[in-house]
């Protein structure tokens, strides 16, 4: 079967700077990979290309099917991939509702707010506060819910635990498994190696732009060595 | 008779209403400009000349189509707007990835060239609008005269601004603006067609622009300099109520015109630099403005 999303010798810059260098990665239906790798070695901006928000780039991202390289930032969303950025973007002039309610839906499917407000009661308490009034661990749920609405089928997720506390890490872990279950595909991008062992089921390498290793995660223990080296962990 | 600091209650009323009407139009204009602001990070210098080219359109649809005030009010601010949003999807929107100064030099450029269209076929001298048959008159309060077509331009404002607040603060479409305004690749990415919203965002600006100005013919003379007049105050107004803030636009919009009118009743002579003095003290002790974000 083909996969759900594929990238094949992705080049993409900044201004001026050539950041990736020819990508290769797919993920499959219902998949949840990982990429890990040191900071400024290209995660961020694999996402940030494939979601079309740096539009300086080359080569070839195919999304069930899809060419997504010709098409405008805000129809990549409508072909049903979500994006939560690393500074979780929730916006202050807006309650945690609107929040919620903001991304439009791109299919049927998602899940309803009473579904989201039952895996995640804290927002359902806070929902007419103001969305940065909301703690750290609060707003990564926020910005991961909102696109869970939307029926989107591939969630990219950039560093969700990043400056959380291990419970809410913990939560977060919970809830990347339940959506697994719901046949979500996730493209995680993470720092922290022991909570990415527990939800990917397949790993890549990243340096200077590159895909420099792929294994699935029961793998892991024989490229404890070779990630120790590339990843300083 | 009833006095106040020595001046009978009847002047201060006067100055008072003259002041809410000069506020209806400063409230409705820098609410387009904040909302323009807001949004694209444009400083709209052309607004002046829209809400010119809304009085002029009104009068010659009053006098080339025969089309009476009430149409006019609603037909003109859409013709404006449509020229909006034309101007910012073919011109402005190419201006975005530069510095904002280019989008200020644009809409500079732009105001002077319709101002002088305008100026070469209508002269500089203004044409009288007449006031609708409807609202025609006056009334007396008893403690003062109030023409009922002055009473129609403040309400009729007060509803318009009510009314473009709700669908910012209250609607779908308004969440999209205010996301937006803070973010606007992010809300792209979820699938928003943001660069479509920044059109319709200035065809609303404009709108009001234009609707200031039909609302504005009957009372001061339809003329080709009426934009650059109010324009200079109506900056000063977004400047004290706080870039890109709606709510300040508004209320600092009535208040200044509130202000300079009740100057006019104890210093006439300081009533042109009221506005000005204020948003002095109002940069030096509150820098973002009266409803500004400290940033």
């Amino acid at each position: 079967m083909a996969p759900l999303l594929n990238v094949a010798g992705l080049q993409a810059w900044y201004g001026e700077s050539h950041i990736l260098h020819g990508v290769d990665l797919h993920v499959n239906a219902g998949e949840t990979i990982c990429i890990l790798g040191r900071n400024g070695m290209g995660k961020t901006t694999t996402l940030r290309s494939i979601m079309g928000i740096l539009s300086k780039r080359t080569g070839k991202i195919e999304f069930d099917g899809a060419d997504l390289m010709n098409v405008t930032l805000h129809r990549t969303a409508r072909a049903g991939i979500g994006f939560v950025p690393e500074e979780r973007g929730i916006f202050a002039t807006l309650s945690v509702q609107e929040n919620l309610m903001l991304p439009p839906k791109v299919a049927d499917g998602g899940m309803s707010v009473d579904e989201i407000y039952n895996l995640f009661p804290n927002l359902k308490e806070r929902r007419n506060s103001p969305g940065t009034k909301l703690s750290g661990g609060e707003q990564q749920m926020l910005a991961m819910a909102r696109i869970l609405r939307t029926g989107a089928k591939c969630l990219l997720l950039d560093e969700p635990t990043e400056g959380l506390a291990p419970v809410i890490i913990q939560a977060i872990g919970d809830v990347l498994r339940e959506l697994k279950k719901r046949g979500m595909t996730v493209v995680l991008v993470e720092q922290n190696f022991r909570f990415a062992s527990k939800v990917a089921d397949r790993f890549y390498v990243m340096d200077h732009g590159k895909m420099i290793a792929e294994f699935p995660v029961a793998d892991l223990p024989n490229q404890m060595t070779m990630l120790n080296e590339t990843l300083g962990v | 008779m009833t006095t106040i600091f020595g001046y009978p209650l009847v002047v201060w009323m006067g100055q008072l209403l003259l002041g809410l009407i000069n506020g209806s139009f400063y409230a409705m204009l820098s609410l387009g400009l904040a909302v323009i602001f807001g949004l694209l990070r444009v400083i709209n210098f052309a607004h002046g000349a829209l809400y010119m080219l809304g009085a002029f359109v009104a009068l010659l649809m009053a006098t080339h189509l025969g089309i009476n005030y009430w149409f006019a009010l609603v037909l003109a601010p859409l013709v404006v707007a449509a020229g909006g949003a034309v101007v910012e999807r073919t011109m402005l929107s190419r201006l975005y990835k530069l510095d904002p100064l280019y989008g200020l030099l644009f809409t500079f450029g732009l105001a002077l060239l319709i101002e002088g269209t305008f100026r070469y076929f209508f002269g500089a001298s203004g044409q009288p609008y007449a006031v609708p048959g409807a609202l025609a008159g006056g009334m007396n309060l008893g403690f003062m005269f109030l023409p009922i077509y002055r009473g129609w331009v403040i309400v009729a404002s007060l509803v318009v601004c009510l009314a473009v607040w709700l669908l910012i603060e209250k609607t779908k479409l308004g969440s999209y603006l205010r996301a937006s305004t803070e973010d606007p690749v992010l809300v792209q990415s979820f699938g928003v067609n943001v660069p479509l919203l920044l059109t319709l965002t200035y065809a609303l600006g404009a709108g009001l622009a234009g609707l200031a100005g039909v609302l504005a013919a009957p009372i001061y003379q339809v003329s080709p300099l009426m934009g650059t007049n109010i324009i200079i105050i109506v900056f000063a107004v977004v400047v004290v109520g706080g870039m890109g803030s709606i709510l300040g636009a508004i209320v600092t919009g009535y208040l200044l015109g509130i202000a300079e009118g009740l100057t006019k009743v104890i210093y006439p002579e300081a009533s042109n630099i009221v506005i000005f003095v204020i948003m002095a003290i109002v940069l030096i002790l509150r820098p973002a403005g009266l409803f500004g974000k400290d940033a």
